[in-house]
């Protein structure tokens, strides 16, 4: 018989857990990691491989932002600028932001719970381990003959069959990036299912638990219709078919849909993870719960459903038929009613309460705050006439930068800085935290807010050059981006000092008696939490 | 070049709201229906403004009020479904006020009914074809010399010299001002788009499928815009001039164009 | 076995996930490569199928063991069988991909090339004279003129050979369930072989449009629609078949019992799915 039964010796409830485990600590050297089965370890693994792809992605921006400094063209070729734009989107999206999350469910859902690990532990390493090999394969395309994809992350054909050699390593990537991304899915909704301790039912869950066990449902209802998409794009590149070809009774439009069928609810699964951060930090700094938990659940799960029945929003220029467009606009106005349920529960969240502002509650304010003007902007483009002289300018650059850095980048910041206590047992420097953030802050209002005005005076995006009239809005958001660029090693520097525990140590509950019971285990947390399930205590949980 | 960057990123600094304000908001245009548009975006950005003054006034509100080191004690309530009720019903309310007017100009926008000129607009890797329709007059439409000069990396030209730099073309399409034209949208290879601001127009070249739009300018002028759908390396290099001028100029131009036409055909 | 009863099993470590990867990396850059017109990437691309076979032997080596040492208990159980539910829901959806192109150009594309709705100008200048038709290679008549599969003949034949085989799965889970080991053999066997003759017919069925009908993958949205998604069915056939064999060979070495065989299950499950998919393909690909 396997040692890990043998071993895994009973304790009584929660405080129990923790002590020693250390005949089953981690595997040493590369083992751990290559090898690891340990939610924890995973999760590392995910968020450091996150980081990474931010900064690669952060790099590619930065050369558009300096390309885009001033009119004319300085640095790169027009379609090397195209190349960047690409490969930035996709490398943020699917390298940075969609894992980081993963990685934050890794390290929480199983505590959050009172879950001894991930379901499916052999299968959660393989998500993780497509990763590098899926980033591989489309980094490595840079430097084919003919250059890495240059047809937008949206992959339109037929332009996008006029991709050089990357073309069939471009598509197999997205593969893996499915793949991996449905293997975690699986994984968090099965985590959630069946492992959560036996007094936690499923409206006590901590809304982490639910955004992301919604945003799991929405994974895998989706990354297979992505690769069903690019899997069409490969054989009428290859084998001859006509989907996308009106010639052959196809249609190049037929792919718009069914790649924004994914696309939707992509940018929700972007999102609503953040959504769960928020909702945990709020009410921990508030001192007061949660307002609204269970309006939230059903406005999240609204959001979800109502994710479904919008994609056509962004083919509003398209030549749908004017039915199509009038569904369409009117379902994306509707999500913003579940949204603003979320908002304003916040809102009554903080609403007479005591709050304190460590930076976790810095960047969650910010957070509401500025995804709400994201929001806004979407709201704009949801109204189809508007939205002919929005679309594909600067105003939607504008309003998906809104959503995705101080949404869900600040949303993921936030939640590291919420829970590296818990994972190193130490403090992170809150002065430096509170340095960081506000210089994120403000840069990047500085890079995408502008962009608004760019837009609106008639400044396509996905262009290397532009006439001279949009020559200060632009100069002013390089220099917001490169800010933000600088800004983000003192993020490095801060996560790194607190994982080397240089700060002071951190006590088990970190914050002040903050509700759940990822603060009920010692910090840093054991190795293997809980082996017993805990019990779901009135102060321990969500109620 | 970066010099004169910086002076007028400075110069903005000071001076900003000097500039006009095209520079920072969509253009009202030259149609009835670009000034609709313009009004319709208007009104949703000034209901975003009133919600975001509620919503983000209570925010700070609470932030400045509700704060520990004013030495508040936290209350204890943590639902309500009145407030939940009302903030469900009305934001609803707020929507259907915008999506009425939305859908009436939408549906003013797609009825291209009755036009007095139609031409058939055709993307190329990178340049537009203009035909007029039932009229023996077509020409390709690029990007100016100028332009195409000053636009080469590390070119040495300032782009700054250069009179509408990236937005100006060797053959404009003319047309009538306060005629209904009607554009027939098509594509030789992959998707472009028609986008020209202040006729408030934007449709997709899609091969294969004709996508119809139209305009009605009701005031004569040079009207720029550009390809705004990702259509490879020169994407950024392929704007829309339209001419809109007096009938009677429309008809002496149309008449020259058919006699080099003419004299081209018989030439060969 | 007090211990499994309580005790979540979480295995240490596991190399296997690694592996499969490395597997993944051949496969993908071998076949791009391959697509590339460079002929050793066919090799790569072996190599690392390969290494995914190894992969999967392994891996589920791995975890049988542990379930016959008793390492799982219903509550691992339940994990597998909702990752099991979920995967296939995936692959649902990835169906649903396809449908989706077969539905809109059906009801939308084919329709719009005609002049329907607001492309009236699609028709009148481009593809004068073309009529929606259905089926249809669409109106540049790519790959030339074709016959239309018929549901009725072989088609039918295979509908009947999958439902059966449903039933004689059936037959051979309750037959486990009652401890009848001998009959689950014999349906077990018969399931399988049920499944390699329904792909011997489909084999059959593509030979003859490609020879004598002139219906390829290259005709036309018609052919499009209809080869990838009888294809991609066949392939899910072919791999549950596969799995089914598996499990037969299993339980003739004596695994599975009456109250747990969650592999069984779960391959009795993909079995029906391919079964369902099947039942909508002969609906909107053949019949309708
Ligand atoms: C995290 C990602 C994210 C999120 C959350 C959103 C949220 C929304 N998005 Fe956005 N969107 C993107 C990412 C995101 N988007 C991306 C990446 C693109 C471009 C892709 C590309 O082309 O490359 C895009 C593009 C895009 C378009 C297409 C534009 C175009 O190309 O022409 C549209 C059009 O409708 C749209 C709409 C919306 C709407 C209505 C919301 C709503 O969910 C917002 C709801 C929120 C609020 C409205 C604010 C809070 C609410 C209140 C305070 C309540 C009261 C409010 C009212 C009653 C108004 N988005
Ligand atoms: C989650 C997603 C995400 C994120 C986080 C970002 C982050 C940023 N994006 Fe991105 N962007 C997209 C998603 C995202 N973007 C998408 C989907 C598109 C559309 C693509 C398309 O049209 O197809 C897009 C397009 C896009 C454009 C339009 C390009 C075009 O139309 O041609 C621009 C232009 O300014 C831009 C800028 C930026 C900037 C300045 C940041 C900044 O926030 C980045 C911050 C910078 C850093 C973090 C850099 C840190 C690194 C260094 C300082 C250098 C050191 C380097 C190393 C050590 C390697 N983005
Ligand atoms: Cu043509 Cu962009
Ligand atoms: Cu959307």
């Amino acid at each position: 018989m396997g040692s890990a039964v043998t071993d895994a010796h009973g304790h009584g409830q929660a405080q129990a857990i923790g002590h020693g485990h250390d005949e089953h600590g981690p595997a040493k050297g590369v083992r751990r990691w290559l090898y690891a089965t340990n939610h924890k370890d995973i999760g590392t693994m995910y968020l450091v491989f996150s980081c990474l792809m931010f900064f690669i992605g952060g790099s590619m921006a930065l050369v558009i932002r300096s390309e885009l400094f001033t009119p004319g063209l300085q640095f790169v070729a027009p379609n090397v600028f195209n190349q960047m734009t690409t490969m930035h989107a996709l490398v943020m999206v699917f390298g940075a932001v969609m894992p980081a999350f993963v990685g934050l469910a890794n390290w929480m859902i199983p505590m959050m719970i009172g879950a001894p690990d991930m379901a499916l532990p052999r299968m959660n390493n393989w998500s993780f381990w497509i990763l590098p090999v899926a980033f591989s394969i489309l980094l490595s395309t840079l430097f084919m003959p003919g250059g890495a994809p240059a047809g937008g992350w949206t992959m339109y054909p037929p332009l996008v069959l006029q991709t050089g050699d990357a073309f069939p390593f471009l598509i197999f990537s997205v593969h893996l990036m499915g793949l991996s991304s449905i293997m975690g899915a699986i994984n968090v909704i099965v985590t959630i299912i069946n492992m959560r301790t036996a007094e936690m039912s499923l409206l006590k869950m901590p809304m982490f638990v639910w955004t992301w066990l919604i945003t799991a449902y929405l994974l895998i209802a989706v990354m297979p219709v992505l690769a069903g998409a690019v899997t069409m794009l490969l054989t009428d590149q290859f084998f001859g078919t006509s989907f996308f070809l009106a010639a052959g009774g196809g249609d190049p439009v037929m792919f718009q849909h069914i790649f924004w069928f994914f696309g939707h609810p992509e940018v929700y699964i972007m999102i609503l993870p953040a959504f769960g951060v928020v909702s945990e930090i709020i009410p921990t700094f508030a001192r007061k719960p949660l307002f609204g938990h269970d309006s939230m659940v059903y406005a999240a799960s609204s959001i979800a459903f109502l994710s479904f029945i919008v994609w056509a929003h962004h083919m509003f220029t398209v030549g749908m038929p004017l039915t199509g467009q009038l569904f369409f606009m009117f379902a994306t106005m509707l999500i913003a009613v579940p949204t603003g349920v979320k908002v304003f529960n916040w809102t009554a969240t903080m609403w007479k309460g005591a709050m304190t502002f460590e930076t976790p509650m810095l960047f969650s304010l910010a957070f509401l705050f500025l995804f709400t003007i994201g929001g806004f902007s979407g709201l704009m483009l949801a109204v189809v006439s508007s939205d002919i002289q929005y679309h594909d300018s600067y105003f939607v650059v504008a309003h998906f930068h809104y959503v995705l850095v101080p949404g869900s980048i600040f949303g993921i910041m936030a939640a590291v800085y919420y829970w590296l206590p818990k994972w190193t047992g130490h403090m992170y420097n809150e002065r430096l935290g509170q340095v960081h953030f506000w210089l994120s802050a403000i840069f990047v209002n500085v890079t995408f807010f502008p962009m608004h005005f760019l837009g609106l005076a008639g400044m396509p995006r996905r262009i290397p050059d532009y006439s001279t009239q949009f020559t200060d809005f632009n100069s002013i958001a390089s220099i917001g981006a490169i800010g933000f660029g600088i800004s983000q090693f003192l993020f490095i520097y801060i996560v790194v000092q607190c994982v080397r525990k240089q700060g002071a140590k951190a006590s088990a509950a970190v914050w002040e008696n903050p509700k759940g019971l990822e603060w009920t285990v010692p910090s840093p947390a054991p190795y293997h939490t809980f082996n017993e399930p805990p019990h779901v205590t009135a102060g321990a949980a969500f109620s | 070049m970066i010099r004169r960057t910086c002076l007028s990123v400075a110069g903005f600094l000071v001076a900003g709201s000097a500039r006009a304000d095209w520079a920072i908001n969509m253009p009202r245009g030259v149609t009835e229906l670009s000034a609709e548009t313009h009004d319709l975006h208007m009104q949703v950005f000034y209901w975003c403004c009133a919600i975001a003054f509620v919503v983000f006034g209570a925010m700070i509100w609470s932030l400045i009020r509700h704060r520990k080191s004013r030495g508040v004690e936290p209350a204890k309530f943590s639902h309500s479904m009145t407030a939940e009720v009302i903030w469900t019903i009305i934001p609803i309310i707020i929507l259907l006020l915008m999506a009425v007017p939305a859908a009436e100009t939408l549906i003013k926008l797609e009825d291209g009914r009755k036009p007095d000129l139609t031409v058939v607009v055709t993307g190329y890797q990178w340049k537009w074809h203009y035909a007029y329709q039932g009229e023996d007059v077509a020409f390709y439409s690029t990007l100016a010399r100028a332009s195409a000069d000053a636009r080469r990396k590390n070119s040495g030209i300032d782009p700054f010299t250069v009179d509408n730099y990236l937005l100006d073309v060797d053959k404009p399409l003319v047309v009538p001002k306060g005629a209904k034209v009607r554009i027939l949208l098509t594509s030789n290879d992959v998707i472009h788009a028609w986008w020209v601001p202040d006729l408030a127009i934007k449709k997709d070249a899609v091969p294969g499928f004709i996508h119809e739009t139209f305009f009605r300018a009701a005031e004569a002028g040079v009207f720029r815009g550009q390809c705004a759908e990702l259509c490879g390396m020169d994407h950024g290099y392929m704007p829309i001039v339209v001419e809109v001028v007096e009938p009677e100029a429309y008809q002496a131009w149309l008449a020259t164009e058919k006699n080099t036409a003419a004299e081209l055909a018989s030439a060969n | 076995m007090a211990h499994a009863a309580n005790h979540y099993y979480v295995p240490h470590h596991s190399h296997w996930p690694v592996v499969g990867s490395v597997g993944l990396l051949l496969l993908m850059v071998g076949v791009s490569t391959w697509l590339n017109g460079a002929d050793p990437g066919f090799w790569v691309m072996l190599s690392g199928f390969g290494v995914l076979v190894c992969m999967l032997f392994g891996w589920f080596g791995n975890v049988i063991s542990e379930s016959i040492d008793g390492k799982f208990n219903q509550q691992v159980d339940m994990s597998f069988r909702m990752g099991m539910f979920w995967f296939i829901f995936s692959e649902v959806m990835f169906f649903s991909a396809f449908f989706g192109a077969l539905f809109y150009a059906r009801n939308m594309s084919v329709p719009w090339l005609g002049g329907s709705s607001n492309n009236f100008f699609t028709n009148l200048l481009l593809w004068t004279g073309f009529e929606n038709t259905w089926p249809t290679n669409g109106p540049g008549d790519v790959g030339g003129d074709f016959i239309k599969m018929e549901p009725f003949g072989l088609p039918l034949i295979n509908t009947a050979i999958l439902l059966s085989s449903s039933v004689t799965l059936t037959i051979a889970h309750h037959a486990l369930q009652t401890g009848h080991r001998g009959f689950v053999k014999l349906f077990l066997a018969t399931t399988f072989i049920l499944g390699f003759i329904f792909v011997f017919l489909q084999a059959q069925e593509y030979v003859h449009a490609y020879h004598e009908m002139n219906l390829k993958l290259t005709s036309g949205i018609y052919g499009s629609t209809f080869f990838m998604l009888t294809g991609f069915h066949g392939m899910h056939v072919t791999i549950g078949a596969i799995m089914l064999t598996i499990i037969w060979l299993r339980v003739m070495k004596g695994h599975f019992a009456p109250n747990s065989h969650f592999a069984f299950e779960a391959t009795a499950w993909y079995w029906h799915f391919v079964d369902v998919v099947w039942l909508a393909l002969y609906v909107f690909v053949y019949w309708m």
